[in-house]
């Protein structure tokens, strides 16, 4: 069956061509990234205010908790059958965006909130302003959690657009049902290791740009260059990347 | 009837049995996986907690990568077209949250609690179930919730090998255009993962009645882990 898939994935009709893979993926790309850029857009705004103002935690985790109980193959479909199943890819969208944006909004809230209270308070006591807070303070420390929030979405934006070629729309995951289609299982698992191998690289890819960006350790390592070494850090290095993504809320 | 409205009484009298069968099968796989889940995460857990969590937690997080519709097409050739391909899919995906949250409530344990335990004879094993178990039950008790409900959820997705519980319900109206049929089973669906969660909930408040007299501000941490 292996041997199968292989079969499929290195035939180059497969790929070419109108329904091919290589248009399949990407349609695939164009979706996430529109998704989770729209996504971003809507939620990460609100997440930043509501953090710096301290309000609507029980919203932001209540967000994160019900968008867990809906199935997202329900609303793929129940948005393909409405109105806006006229237009296209945006049912697809629409549904992708609605289950982007609570990892994103949970995770950003939950990291500005716990950003360091002391460090924000000798902040404000330096004289900054609540934009200066914000934009130097909260932020950088909140990052790590805002990319956690990131990475969950994307997961869940990559999955659901696999699920989108259910009702109908574009994606890898038509590969997958066309080949449960016609019965031709060899295409479905060539299929799915495409999916699956588009997702764990589009993970690994956020991991590697959380941890460049992340401007705390930046400083951190920057300082360690220059002195002794940096304060409270005993986590060994690869243990303080994970810390964060024991926040993620993904439901694929 | 033929107005395909959205919301059809007659819809629910006259197709109550296949609705409740529907539920009936959706609750039996979700159910069945995470128990199954259960079962696999301990064992994991406890080497994690031996050897080092991070092969494991790379290996949960890998699987948890896999999209759905990908993790079942992926266990079809192994399990044929059966409820194994939904049940197994589901086990792997809580593993995730199950053995993370096993982990965090070793890490709950408070440290005297074992060495009381450890001083009045007790043995690793008497320790792990008498003193460590009882004091974990929260935590583990929010990872059990979050996976029935992730798992109630992902159930629909089955409906692709036909073992999707509403899932199939909602494929079927899918195809037949069918709104009744779709938003009917899609709320039950919801339904079902509200009402697993409020049950878990209560049986947590039963598994640990000292946490009733504490404040509940001594508690905050689990919840929003997972």
């Amino acid at each position: 069956m292996v041997s199968g898939a292989w079969e499929w994935l290195i035939t180059g009709a497969n790929w070419s061509g109108e329904g091919g893979a290589w248009q399949r993926l990407s349609e695939h790309l164009v979706l996430t990234v529109v998704s989770l850029g729209l996504a971003c857009a809507i939620a990460l705004p609100i997440a930043f205010w509501l953090g710096h103002i301290g309000r609507g935690g029980a919203l932001a985790v209540n967000i994160s908790n019900a968008g867990r109980a809906v199935p997202t193959f329900a609303v793929l479909v129940l948005l393909t059958l409405s109105p806006l199943g006229e237009y296209g890819s945006w049912p697809t969208i629409v549904a992708l965006v609605l289950f982007a944006v609570p990892p994103l909004l949970t995770n950003a809230y939950v990291g500005l909130r716990e950003a360091d209270r002391d460090v924000v308070e000798a902040a404000r006591g330096m004289g900054m302003n609540g934009r200066q807070l914000l934009v130097r303070v909260e932020l950088p420390l909140a990052f790590p959690l805002i990319m956690t929030g990131v990475r969950s979405a994307s997961v869940q934006v990559v999955a659901t657009a696999t699920l989108a070629a259910l009702p109908g729309g574009g994606g890898l995951g038509r590969i997958i049902t066309a080949g449960f289609n016609t019965y031709d299982t060899p295409q479905v698992v060539a299929g799915a290791l495409l999916v699956a191998a588009l997702a764990l690289l589009v993970e690994a890819v956020l991991v590697v740009a959380s941890r460049l960006f992340d401007p705390v350790r930046r400083r951190a390592g920057a300082e360690r260059k220059a002195a002794r070494p940096g304060p409270g850090a005993p986590l060994h290095d690869g243990e303080e990347g994970k810390r964060p993504s024991e926040g993620r809320t993904a439901l694929v | 009837m033929a107005a395909n409205e959205w919301i059809c009484g007659e819809y629910v009298r006259s197709r109550q049995e296949e609705l409740f069968d529907a539920t009936l099968q959706h609750v039996g796989i979700a159910f069945s996986s995470v128990l199954l889940g259960l079962i696999a995460a301990f064992p994991l857990a406890l080497a994690a907690r031996r050897w080092g969590a991070g092969p494991v937690l790379t290996l949960t997080t890998v699987l948890y990568t896999v999209p759905s519709l990908a993790m079942f097409a992926l266990l079809l050739p192994l399990f044929g077209i059966s409820a194994s391909v939904v049940v197994t899919g589901l086990v792997l995906y809580s593993l995730t949250v199950l053995v993370r949250n096993i982990l965090a409530g070793f890490a709950s344990v408070p440290e005297e609690a074992r060495e009381a335990a450890r001083g009045m004879g007790y043995g690793p094993r008497q320790l792990l179930l008498g003193v460590e178990l009882p004091l974990m039950v929260p935590a583990l008790m929010a990872g059990v919730r979050i996976a029935t409900v992730s798992a109630i959820s992902l159930t629909t997705v089955g409906a692709i090998v036909g073992y999707g519980g509403l899932g199939n319900l909602i494929y079927s109206g899918m195809e037949g255009f069918f709104k009744a049929e779709v938003l009917t089973a899609s709320a039950v669906c919801v339904l079902l993962a509200v009402l697993a969660d409020v049950l878990l909930l209560g049986l947590q408040r039963l598994l640990t009645p000292w946490a009733r007299h504490r404040t509940r501000a001594a508690r905050v941490r689990p919840g929003k882990a997972g």
